[in-house]
């Protein structure tokens, strides 16, 4: 429970509202977490938040930060050389081991790229599947990690990307990502789907991969609960007799529907 | 060389119509094909057409003072295009403009509403069509205006 410091190595903002972290351990630094993981990062002095895992080079973690609030404007805000205090990794992480052939689709909307991205280099890497990804995003200057799509479109990902609201110039894609599932190609009978994004967004994504015969127990859902202590003792993520930061993120549609079904939970 | 009544049994749209309102409507229809930025609907404009498109992306647009035409959603091999000739006063609603190399099938409104008025069981069928195809843009256009990226905190 304790945080480990750690060091910024590096530094890239990704847009007027998300600047990605590579953080380095001072000393001793955490276990290597699992893609779809998330680890607590501390601000010294304003607090902690969840946040998820980018990605591994090495010894250096990195992590996509959005600001919407004190403790992400000050872990925004940190340069090269600064120290921050590090806890985890905490949660489940996405099912990509052995995962024999067949399709992968990932789904996207705006923030959600982040901690698919780790995925999608692990399947990139393995080889094993065909992998579709499908990305959402508010606006094309919504679009996280441009450099990392053209390089997963060369490595033969079939990247489509979608946008709610299409500025001048924009001759891409317009609509809801759920358009993108809908025509996207993929052996629905063989597919392991990953989803992660706004909690709607995710809803209706999951049906829509549903209505395209993919089974419900291989579609998986990276939910969002506020999360403070990340091991399941505080009850703020608790959704149902789950506890988001233990149990999850990573929870597939069948286990999940039932309870993002209810109102209010 | 593919018939037109070939290239209509491929469309999603179609999937599952009897034969009689399928040679009712193939009556009706011809292939065509468009230019890269070539106007297919005109905001305004008569909706004496609608079409299934068969290849390319065809962009909804909306000319917006000093910024020009504006993308509301972007259609592709499938999907629709039109559904303003099922609905008096039969006004397009906005431009729809070709991202490239297009082809379609394009229907003849006025043929197609004299058969429907003809043919009920043609006419059923085809607002029950022309039904889903707007109950699925209602709500795209409804979670769209939930502004759901801006709610995805971290």
């Amino acid at each position: 429970m304790t945080p480990l410091v750690h060091r910024v190595v590096d530094r890239h903002v990704e847009s007027d509202e998300v600047v990605t972290l590579a953080i380095a351990a001072r000393d001793a630094g955490i276990d290597p977490p699992e893609p779809g993981q998330f680890n607590m990062l501390w601000s010294f002095g304003v607090g902690e938040a969840p946040i998820s895992l980018a990605g591994i080079e090495g010894d250096v973690l990195l992590h996509s930060i959005r600001r919407v609030g004190a403790v992400t404007n000050t872990l925004c805000d940190l340069q090269v050389g600064d120290e921050l205090g590090l806890r985890g990794p905490y949660g489940t992480g996405w099912s990509c081991n052995d995962l024999g052939s067949g399709d992968a689709v990932v789904v996207a909307g705006g923030l959600g790229l982040v901690p698919v991205r780790p995925l999608i280099d692990s399947l990139v890497d393995s080889g094993e599947r065909r992998v579709v990804l499908l990305v959402g995003a508010r606006t094309p200057e919504g679009l996280l990690y441009a450099d990392d799509m053209d390089r997963w479109a060369d490595s033969g990902v079939d990247v489509q990307t979608t946008v709610d609201v299409g500025t001048e110039g924009w001759r891409g894609n317009v609509g809801l990502v759920t358009m993108l599932v809908e025509r996207a190609e993929f052996d629905a009978s063989d597919t392991i789907a990953y989803v992660c994004g706004p909690e709607v967004m995710m809803r209706f994504a999951a049906v829509a991969l549903v209505d395209r015969g993919v089974a419900a127990p291989s579609i998986e859902l990276s939910l969002e609960r506020n999360m403070h202590c990340a091991v399941g003792h505080c009850g703020h993520c608790q959704i149902g007799p789950h506890f988001v930061c233990k149990d999850g993120p990573v929870i597939s549609w069948d286990r999940s529907e039932p309870l993002l079904r209810v109102r209010s939970l | 060389m593919q018939s037109i009544s070939d290239l209509m049994a491929e469309a999603p749209l179609l999937d599952g119509m009897d034969q009689t309102s399928f040679d009712l409507l193939a009556g009706c229809a011809q292939n065509v094909h468009y230019g890269e930025d070539q106007l297919v609907l005109t905001e305004g404009g008569p909706a004496d057409h609608f079409y299934l498109i068969r290849k390319g992306n065809v962009f909804v647009e909306v000319d917006l003072p000093g910024r020009g035409g504006v993308v509301l959603e972007a259609l592709g091999p499938g999907d629709v295009l039109g559904v303003s000739w099922l609905i008096p006063p039969y006004k397009n609603t906005f431009d729809a403009r070709a991202g490239g190399e297009v082809s379609a099938i394009r229907f003849d409104a006025v043929c197609i509403r004299t058969k429907c008025d003809a043919d009920p069981a043609l006419g059923y069928s085809m607002y029950q069509r022309f039904s889903g195809v707007i109950r699925q843009r209602l709500q795209s256009a409804r979670i769209r205006l939930l502004d759901l990226y801006s709610l995805n905190v971290d």
